[in-house]
């Protein structure tokens, strides 16, 4: 590995690990000036324009907070479950693409941390060590609300990691491939030519069904609302961060936040072509490479990939927000019929029908 | 026992019921008015009728309260204590007047029997304190609200 690919490679970690951190103080804004502004309210506008620096204000706040834990939990693992559940977060989103590849002096360098041939196994894989912080939480805080939404935590995230699997497979079928930055370079293909309009080759053109599945398990996997069972405050009060206060309780949200990231990367990846340039990109980038500020070679193109990304995720970050200040929550044996009767029959149906579309030649 | 009606099967897909609903959440987020007050700059205008802090009229800085004892005989609170004096001109007035502001439940009631148009109840609603008050006579005097 040259010099050069390894300065790469740290350039490249720092810009996804910043870019995750900075979504936490922004997701906080949004969320709570999203759900006032959703209720008819104005929410926090005083600190900043906007009320921006809010989020500053409730970091400062959660930092300086008193950190004490009851006497009753055990404290080993009340200590580690945050991070247990926050680290896991972080690191599913080493194999999402955020640019295409460059081709450097001597090496291609490709715009994803690890470019894995399993990466979305390995996506699902990490992602489901998540519940072990949740569980965790909940057995260590010795209490019978914070236990019973762990509980209803796991039973939900195993329950929809089917389906979430199953929603994928059509999509592997198609592309015929695991590895992420695979999938969403494949998705740069004309479907069908509309007259002027070329429909791309996105994921959720070809499987329409699938994203919907995938969309509403990654709604469960991240315990978001139409599905915060773990969380249910009219009746678990808090559930499985109820005995955490400070900087703990922070790293809880902190996790979901960056869950959040992590889904909307991996349908924006899957399902919305990654970092393919959105309509209208294309020509602003040659606009602004024929300018001359940028250097050439490719990079005026990566910029544009990386910010098509980045708006593609931001979509779905909003579109998590909007979605929970719209639904009310599911109760828990609706929450089960749904995942069981619903979504794990239609994944498989989904499955056999590519199959068959597949083997016709259509796909 | 309740009519069971089964929803059709659009409705039960679900689905374009979420859609609907995410629309109406967003005509909410971008277009309608939005109910916050913004306290200390704007303020809730409340009716001239509103029972608030309490004042004592005066007249070119002499009290109208002559000290008559009506207002703590009806409080039913017992919030008002009046210790009664006598002016040069043998005028009855208060050399103190006392009002237990936590003990006052504002029911407006001294208000109603003071024959003299004395003690009042203002407009004003933001009286936190730091500590337990009782309001004095200067305090009182002080020309709050015109009523």
């Amino acid at each position: 590995m040259s010099s050069i690919e390894t300065t790469l490679m740290f350039v490249k970690i720092a810009i996804v690990l910043m870019g995750l951190l900075l979504t936490v103080p922004i997701m906080l804004f949004v969320e709570r000036r999203g759900s006032a502004l959703m209720q008819n309210r104005l929410g926090p506008n005083r600190m900043g324009p906007f009320g921006l620096f809010q989020a500053a204000c409730d970091v400062v706040k959660f930092i300086f907070k008193e950190d004490r834990a009851p006497g009753h939990v055990n404290r080993f693992y009340y200590t580690i479950a945050p991070w247990i559940a926050v680290i896991p977060a972080f690191m599913t989103f080493a194999v999402i693409p955020f640019a295409g590849s460059l081709q450097m002096d001597g090496f291609e360098a490709k715009f994803l941390i690890a470019n894995l041939d399993v990466g979305v196994l390995y996506c699902f894989s990490i992602a489901s060590l998540g519940v072990y912080g949740i569980i965790m939480a909940g057995w260590a805080s010795n209490n019978k609300y914070s236990l019973l939404g762990s509980l209803r935590s796991s039973a939900q995230m195993i329950s929809y990691e089917l389906t979430l699997g199953l929603s994928i497979v059509g999509l592997m079928m198609v592309f015929q491939s695991v590895n992420l930055g695979e999938i969403a370079a494949a998705q740069g293909e004309t479907l069908i030519q509309l007259g002027p309009i070329a429909v791309p080759k996105w994921g959720v053109f070809i499987q329409p069904l699938g994203f919907v599945l995938f969309l509403v398990s990654m709604f469960a996997e991240t315990n978001r609302l139409p599905f915060d069972l773990p969380e249910g405050e009219s009746e678990l009060i808090a559930g499985y961060h109820l005995e955490y206060g400070s900087m703990r309780f922070a790293l809880f949200m902190m996790a979901e936040f960056v869950n959040m990231a992590v889904a909307s990367g991996l349908i924006t990846t899957l399902f919305f072509g990654g970092w393919q340039l959105l309509p209208g990109m294309g020509f602003l980038a040659t606009q602004v490479e024929q300018l001359g500020i940028l250097p050439a070679g490719g990079w005026v193109q990566v910029l544009f990939q990386g910010l098509s990304f980045v708006m593609k995720v931001a979509f779905f970050m909003w579109f998590f927000v909007w979605v929970r200040w719209t639904l009310p929550r599911f109760r828990f044996d609706q929450l089960m019929n749904l995942g069981w009767k619903v979504l794990f029959p239609l994944g498989l149906v989904n499955v056999l029908v590519t199959g068959l579309l597949i083997y016709k030649g259509v796909l | 026992m309740l009519a069971q009606r089964k929803p059709s099967l659009l409705n039960r897909l679900y689905l374009i019921e979420v859609v609907r609903g995410l629309a109406i959440t967003m005509k909410n987020f971008l277009f309608h008015k939005k109910v916050t007050l913004q306290f200390p700059e704007q303020r809730r205008d409340y009716s001239g009728r509103y029972r608030g802090q309490h004042y004592i009229k005066s007249v070119n800085g002499v009290e109208n309260c002559t000290a008559c004892m009506l207002c703590p005989t009806v409080c039913p609170a017992e919030c008002i204590h009046i210790v009664a004096g006598e002016r040069e001109d043998k005028e009855k007035y208060p050399i103190k007047f006392e009002i237990d502001s936590l003990r006052c439940c504002f029911c407006g009631m001294c208000e109603e029997a003071c024959p003299k148009d004395a003690i009042k109840l203002s407009n004003i609603y933001e009286m936190s304190q730091k500590n337990r008050t009782v309001y004095e006579k200067d305090f009182l005097l002080e020309q709050r609200g015109n009523k």
